[in-house]
């Protein structure tokens, strides 16, 4: 089963019937028409390619125009994705998938792009402990040893250091799909997806 | 905050609330379920403060129980809560009351609000 495109609305919480909060993203989902269908045969892989929103007719080339007029479009989506499924001859080029893919109680996986940390210290970007903060020690958030000395004489690949942090593609696992809003587009997941509020997100099941 | 989200919170908010603010002693209705059975209880004592905006807020009340301060935390917007009564309006110069947690008897107490007719 393929998934959907979405953009991140925002959080807020809802309560359920025994008066508990939860708290859950709000994205808007779909409607996603087909805009191709990939095939073994064809393509050498099973997918098919998805459509979200619209862009103008003069930021879109020729060639994507043409492309997208197979499934009947108007005008260009602002974002394709293709999602790879097994059983993609069930689906048409140019049918709509909107969010009644899913239903409450559902887990989901969704994908987006973390939001951009810059530059940070091991402390943050690994989880490293840093020195305690009292009992007569210096305040401290290096990231102490690097390894053995005269042996290996280099430091091993791989060795968590400063650096960049965020802005990079993440998937969150077993998300609980808390409510479907069918008239609206709107999909419900309990707690947090990675990104920006208008951020871009696919849902998979 | 986006329109959307806004729109959201808005369904959820309760349709009347009492108007009631820090000093005031209220009475708190709301749903216990035991096992199956569900029933209305009530949680009596004085709002020492409301924080919060929106589906957000909450209110605290607190009350002396067999001698024991006993303070409970209420989502003001919560399905749960059924029902909230104002028993008195208190003068207070302060929005939060927690100096009434170091205080007990005589001096817990709260001036009642006159109000100008």
């Amino acid at each position: 089963m393929p998934g959907l495109i979405g953009k991140k609305v925002g959080m807020t919480r809802i309560f359920n019937d025994e008066g508990v909060q939860i708290p859950v993203t709000v994205i808007e989902a779909g409607p996603c028409p087909v805009v191709s269908v990939r095939s073994d045969e064809q393509d050498g892989y099973n997918a098919v390619q998805l459509g979200f929103g619209a862009k103008k007719a003069k930021r879109t080339s020729k060639a994507e125009m043409g492309h997208v007029a197979k499934a009947g479009l108007e005008a260009a989506p602002r974002l394709m994705r293709e999602f790879r499924t097994l059983n993609g001859e069930e689906y048409e080029v140019g049918q709509q998938l909107t969010v009644e893919l899913f239903e409450a109680g559902d887990r989901v996986r969704v994908t987006g792009r973390s939001k951009g940390r810059g530059f940070q210290g091991v402390v943050k970007r690994h989880g490293f402990s840093g020195r305690p903060a009292s009992h007569g020690h210096p305040m401290s958030r290096n990231p102490g040893s690097l390894g053995p000395g005269t042996d290996p004489s280099r430091v091993i690949k791989g060795k968590k250091l400063p650096g960049r942090m965020g802005g990079d593609r993440q998937t969150i696992r077993n998300l609980q799909v808390v409510r479907v809003d069918g008239d609206r587009n709107l999909l419900f997941v309990k707690g947090g997806v990675p990104g920006a509020r208008d951020g871009y997100v696919l849902i998979s099941k | 905050m986006t329109d959307i989200i806004k729109e959201l919170e808005k369904e959820q908010l309760r349709d009347e609330v009492p108007e009631f603010a820090a000093g005031d002693t209220v009475r708190v209705l709301y749903l216990v379920r035991e096992g199956a059975k569900e029933r209305i209880q009530a949680f009596e004592g004085v709002c020492i403060g409301r924080r919060g905006g929106g589906v957000d807020e909450t209110f605290t009340v607190r009350k002396i129980s067999s001698g024991i301060g006993v303070e409970r935390i209420f989502p003001l917007h919560a399905p749960t809560v059924s029902g909230i009564e104002v028993v008195r309006r208190g003068r207070v110069r302060r929005a939060k009351l927690h100096y009434l947690r170091g205080r007990r008897g005589k001096s817990a107490r709260i001036a009642e609000k006159r109000t100008v007719r």
